[in-house]
């Protein structure tokens, strides 16, 4: 049976992805357009006995692109390869027409079967617009179906059009008849000429004028692949030649496209004077300079809040499940490497992945809850200025402050991110920004080295080193966009042209909808990955397994739960957990390899066992910290004071402190940069598409560390401290 | 080149009205611009200003855009004689 292929084509803000899933309810599949990390969703479903698959395009104002991403849409409308499409699904906003029929009057010069769907009726009706579809759907030539996506109404009227529209064979619509000026229709005519079958292959009419025309408005300062040289020199020859006589080719058929768009809306459209009242006092207060402001600070506050520790007992009832989980296992099997393998490789791996759920839900949540009503667009116009100043768009700013929180919800986000550079360089900054998984680290490190009380000028040490750490990041993070900007991702900055939508209530269905998309994004693309690396580390941590050893500590464990004095019997059984669980991580692979690296790391204050911390913490941040407490003897479940008193009582081999002052400060500055999170790593490299980006994220991130610790190290010996 | 010929749409005043003369910016810039709507002959009111000053809200053809201050300095305007002369 032939499955028709049907394109959603519409603006950004046309109410498309809200049709789609009302159409395809839960049946849609999400992936890729390849060689670009664009989300693709398409869907197969039954209209009246009639199968479809839907694509849902990426929003666009207009088919013109500049880069690979907004070429998408003419790519796919012009395809004619299979599988390639059969009919257009426009959906336009039926408030702000004469802007969203620009969108299909391009589609219709394609000569691809096209059906137009005016959305948000309720709306145009509430605003007294009236708009004639008898007289609309003459003069276009295509069907006009109108609903009200958010409400349901008219999806029946809609699958009916589509349905009878290809029982009638899919007719070819009508050529939109502009008026072009002779110039214009020669220069054209001469690009169509020199279109060869690489750009196009096999596809005469319509669509090689059409291609001719979008060559025309998108080659020039471009950023597209794939246009042959001698097509590109000919474009430019022609706007030149054109501009001498006085006439602008791009203006002239955009102004042609819109002169017809404002014949047919003369007919159609009764317009009232246009105002949005209920948006305009609205914005009159949200872009407000100070209760804008403030706002837009408590907007932000409670996502941190939310971040931090809304979600904490969600992650705390995974991290139980888990313990359960491996408390379980070692019930029911006898003790053993294989045991250790399933409850500390596997069931961790799980729980690692499982454990980013909650904060990737709430973001994307939140996120498509600002999206939807409207508010998204007005943070980044508040915000842009800020941002501007170090080369980001207005967009970015969501992204980077969830960074303090965590990168791998962070770099999900940066989705919302249309321009592909800009998105690239988020997600290369976004892990410099101090993560939540850094605290325990730095924490750590100041328990040890400042007491509470301790006090430098009056002020608590320990509170002056955090702000210092923190400040320092965000001074990197900026610096790393800056640097990144100028030098790896340069090229013009995309012109920041955004639409402020009007504000609508935003439709549940829709909402959930993201965050189950997101999430599964998330485990499908990450999270075989994240717990085969966990079982790896596991792996390092714990092997070679020494049955000699085991034996004799199991032996020895058995004689101490025989002691009769309850207080020695514990104290004995305490002490051997913790002699063992330190003697396996020596002698694990892990260990020898943090011995060997020793001299590397030497130069920056750090002794092997710290270097088994970081290598650990490949696995998250924070596990330095109980790694730490195993292999300084404080034991596997040690309170972080445990932890910090054994390390400050502890020395080196040659007898100086395990943990100076200057090498405790080096060890967070090397935190701060280092990028050590492998989620955060596999995270990049899904969403960008290629490990090429994953791997310089890692190289220059841990040059930036050891740079930064050395001459933390160095200078501060240099200067006198220790 | 006269004064009234060089007023841009970013020099527009809060609420104040403009018809859009011509646009002198880079290809991509006046493409998407055009595209959006910004014809020569088309009517633009500004808004408002974010609230650090850039960038400003306009409203072109039934729908609100907002554009950097840069950008803006790129579409020229004249006022429209019903509002009378700007003081």
């Amino acid at each position: 049976m032939r499955i028709f292929r049907i394109l959603l084509v519409g603006n950004p803000n046309s109410g498309k992805t809200t049709l789609f899933n009302l159409l395809t309810g839960l049946r849609a599949r999400t992936g890729n357009y390849p060689g670009i990390t664009v989300e693709c969703r398409a869907a197969r479903i039954e209209i009246d006995g009639i199968l479809v698959e839907l694509i849902d395009l990426p929003g666009t104002y207009s088919l013109s692109a500049r880069s690979e991403e907004e070429r998408i849409a003419i790519r796919e409308i012009l395809k004619n390869t299979p599988p390639s499409p059969d009919l257009a699904l426009v959906i336009a906003d039926a408030t702000a027409l004469e802007r969203h029929l620009y969108l299909l009057v391009q589609v219709l010069e394609t000569g691809l079967p096209s059906i137009l769907c005016l959305n948000m009726m309720d709306e145009a009706r509430a605003q007294g617009l009236k708009i004639d579809l008898a007289t609309l759907e003459k003069s276009l030539g295509i069907p006009v179906v109108a609903i009200a996506a958010r409400h349901g109404e008219g999806l029946e009227g809609l699958k009916q059009a589509i349905a009878s529209s290809i029982r009638l064979g899919l007719p070819v619509p009508k050529d939109p008849p502009l008026t072009l000026h002779p110039r214009l229709e020669q220069a054209l005519d001469r690009i169509e000429k020199a279109i060869d079958a690489s750009l196009l292959p096999q596809r005469a009419g319509r669509a090689r004028r059409a291609l001719a025309r979008w060559l025309l408005l998108s080659v020039g300062e471009d950023e597209l692949s794939e246009i042959p040289p001698t097509l590109r020199a000919l474009v430019a020859s022609e706007e030149k030649q054109a501009f001498e006589d006085g006439l602008a080719l791009d203006h002239a058929l955009i102004s042609a496209r819109y002169a017809w768009i404002d014949t047919i809306l003369k007919q159609a459209l009764a317009p009232p004077s246009f105002h949005s009242s209920t948006t305009e006092r609205i914005d009159r207060f949200l872009t407000h300079p100070l209760w804008g402001s403030l706002a837009f600070m408590t907007a932000m506050f409670f996502l941190f809040q939310m971040l931090f520790k809304g979600v904490e007992p969600i992650v705390s009832i995974i991290e139980t499940l888990v313990s359960l989980t491996q408390s379980w296992l070692r019930h029911i099997l006898p003790p053993g490497p294989l045991v250790e393998l399933l409850a500390n490789g596997v069931v961790a791996g799980v729980g690692n992945v499982l454990v980013f759920l909650p904060q990737i839900a709430f973001l994307s949540f939140f996120l498509a809850f600002l999206e939807d009503t409207g508010y998204l667009a007005r943070v980044a116009f508040v915000i842009d200025r800020l941002m501007g100043a170090i080369g980001l768009h207005g967009r970015a700013f969501i992204p980077m402050l969830s960074g303090f929180a965590c990168a791998v919800p962070a770099i999900l986000s940066t989705r919302t991110i249309e321009n592909r550079r800009d998105r690239l360089l988020v997600m290369l900054t976004i892990p410099l920004v101090s993560c939540s998984a850094r605290l325990p680290v730095y924490l750590l490190v100041i328990g040890i080295l400042f007491p509470p009380g301790t006090s430098v000028f009056g002020l608590e040490a320990g509170a002056l080193l955090l702000f210092g750490m923190y400040a320092l990041s965000i001074l990197s993070a900026l610096g790393a966009a800056y640097l990144l900007r100028h030098f790896l991702l340069r090229g013009p900055r995309p012109p920041f042209l955004l639409e402020l939508p009007p504000y609508r209530w935003p439709d549940l269905r829709n909402l959930l909808r993201v965050v189950f998309d997101r999430s599964w994004a998330f485990v499908s693309n990450a999270g075989s990955l994240i717990t085969a690396i966990t079982v790896v580390l596991w792996a390092l941590l714990h092997l070679p397994w020494n049955a000699e050893r085991e034996r004799w500590f199991e032996q020895r464990l058995a004689e101490a739960k025989v002691i009769s004095d309850p207080f020695l019997r514990s104290e004995r059984i305490d002490q051997l957990v913790r002699e063992r669980a330190e003697e396996r991580m020596e002698s694990s692979f892990a260990g020898r390899l943090g011995q060997m690296i020793e001299p590397l790391i030497a130069p920056l204050g750090f002794d092997w066992k710290i270097g088994i911390g970081i290598l650990a913490s490949f696995a998250a941040r924070e596990v330095l910290v109980s790694t730490l407490g195993i292999v300084y003897g404080a034991g596997e479940e040690a309170e972080a004071k445990d932890i910090q008193g054994r390390i400050r009582q502890s020395k080196r081999k040659d007898g100086r402190p395990a943990l100076s002052a200057l090498s405790g400060i080096s060890l967070m500055v090397f935190y701060l940069f280092a990028a050590q999170c492998m989620s955060t790593v596999i995270m990049v490299f899904r969403e960008s598409g290629s490990w090429r980006w994953a791997l310089l994220m890692v190289a220059y991130m841990n040059s930036a560390a050891y740079l930064a610790s050395l001459l933390v190290y160095q200078g501060g010996k240099l200067l006198g401290f220790e | 080149m006269s004064a009234a010929e060089a007023l841009t749409l970013e020099a527009l005043k809060e609420g104040e009205e403009g018809i859009v003369t011509a646009i002198s910016a880079p290809k991509p810039l006046r493409v998407r611009l055009l595209e959006l709507g910004l014809l020569p002959g088309t009517r633009v009111r500004l808004l408002r200003r974010a609230p650090l000053g850039d960038p400003i809200e306009i409203e072109v053809r039934r729908t609100r855009l907002s554009l950097r201050k840069s950008d803006a300095a790129r579409v020229f305007i004249s006022i429209p004689k019903s509002q009378g002369a700007s003081p």
